[in-house]
């Protein structure tokens, strides 16, 4: 804490026939980790097209270091899930988060899965994926645009450039209740999962 | 091979040079010359055939319950009608209470170009139970599986009648009944952890798997778990 005295002071003699710099071992490692992200897409609606729109070659996912796609989720840092997921797919989506090495990220893409969109608060859609895994970046719009997706991607790099190595809590993985499998609190999520608007008046069937 | 697949040649026994139909520029909304099978149907079924509709040109036949299976293998096997083609089984539920259900095929003739609706009345108060036609056309299969899975029509004679859409251990009710409310009856939080609590690889059963060519092979102690109808992974 303070007393402990100082280590002898290194020289290091610089080379002078090689080019060299000094840099921090974060800053070294986040910009290798930023422009390197392997995605693996979840694609399970529209939002998959744009994404597909994404990587092909007029937007050109490869210029943010994605070149490869994981289509394996053990070999991919980060998860774009791009669609609407129906509690059928909870399972499988926890189960591909968990599956998924640290170092990783999420981005929640489109209002489907960032939210449930509204038109689908219905009794078969997860309301938003942040109910099952976390989610770092959350991309709107129905679906966003490849220019939205890329901006999404900007700022996940930005955050990922940004990570500190000695805080140790970003590497920790969530454990969900053991009794109800869940994240967060169930009376959080039926708060967050109420329908917005006058929605909540329209019961069709009047029954 | 002696039992080789055939193609059925659009229209082709309604005479050689029989032209495809033209989309009518007005068809009436009711009313109209019905499908020649509806006459068909009335000589051999007689009082069976409730009631016949022309509805925007296309005919639909209200077959008595009990002589369901036996109208649509008629309509199936018979040379002059060769309904080979099932495209559709579904069902409708009214938003007047007063209304019963219905349920519905759609059947297609591709020899004869026909198109045939029929339907069956359940009347109120009476079991949701249909003839299944699967062993007419395999295709009824995952059909009626869907109809069991959104209305909760039974289909008596289905080989496998389980959930389709949603998973089998879905405890809500059935999505399509105008009773169902849209967001379901479970709070979010209880829906999620039902889902949650789901083995994704517990869907399938002992005959999905390919294992089942080799359940003989298999451990006695598997063999006694997958017999007795326990999924794969739990």
């Amino acid at each position: 804490m303070g007393l402990t005295p100082r280590p002898e002071r290194q020289i290091v003699e610089a080379p002078t026939d090689v080019p060299w710099i000094t840099t921090k071992l974060d800053a070294f490692v986040n910009w290798g980790r930023k422009n390197s992200l392997w995605p693996m897409p979840f694609g399970t609606a529209c939002c998959a097209i744009e994404f597909m729109a994404t990587a092909a070659s007029k937007y050109d996912l490869a210029r943010f270091g994605m070149e490869r796609q994981a289509f394996s989720p053990r070999q991919a840092d980060l998860l774009i899930c791009a669609g609407r997921v129906p509690f059928k797919l909870a399972p499988v989506l926890r189960r591909i988060w968990q599956q998924m090495p640290q170092p990783k990220w999420c981005i929640s893409m489109g209002a489907c899965a960032s939210s449930g969109n509204g038109i689908f608060d219905n009794y078969a859609v997860v309301q938003g994926i942040d109910n099952i895994i976390p989610v770092d970046v959350y991309v709107p719009g129905c679906p966003p645009r490849p220019e939205g997706l890329l901006y999404g991607i900007m700022m996940l790099q930005k955050k990922v450039e940004n990570e500190r190595s000695s805080d140790r809590s970003l590497r920790n993985e969530m454990e969900p209740d053991p009794e109800t499998q869940l994240y967060i609190p169930p009376s959080v999520i039926d708060e967050l999962s109420e329908p917005f608007g006058n929605s909540v008046h329209q019961t069709r069937s009047g029954l | 091979m002696s039992n080789g697949f055939t193609p059925v040649v659009a229209g082709s026994a309604s005479g050689t040079n029989a032209p495809a139909p033209a989309t009518s520029k007005n068809i009436p909304n009711r009313g109209g010359t019905p499908n020649p099978s509806a006459d068909a149907l009335r000589t051999q079924f007689g009082a069976a055939i409730q009631r016949v509709d022309v509805v925007w040109g296309e005919t639909n036949v209200y077959v008595d319950r009990p002589r369901l299976h036996e109208v649509i293998q008629w309509l199936h096997d018979d040379a002059g009608q060769r309904y080979d083609y099932l495209s559709d089984v579904t069902a409708v539920e009214f938003r007047d209470l007063e209304q019963p259900l219905e349920v519905v095929w759609h059947l297609r003739s591709l020899p004869f170009r026909r198109f045939l609706r029929v339907k069956v009345i359940l009347e109120k108060g009476t079991a949701l139970e249909v003839p299944s036609v699967w062993d007419i056309y395999r295709g009824a299969d995952w059909l009626e599986r869907e109809c069991y899975d959104m209305f909760g029509i039974a289909f008596v004679g289905h080989p496998d009648l389980r959930r389709l859409l949603m998973w089998e251990q879905y405890k809500e009710g059935y999505p399509l009944r105008k009773d169902f409310p849209a967001r379901g009856r479970f709070s979010r939080s209880e829906q999620l952890r039902q889902a949650l609590a789901a083995n994704p690889e517990a869907r399938y059963s002992k005959e999905e798997l390919s294992i089942a060519d080799a359940f003989e092979d298999l451990p006695t102690d598997m063999q006694r778990r997958l017999g007795t109808g326990e999924r794969t992974g739990e």
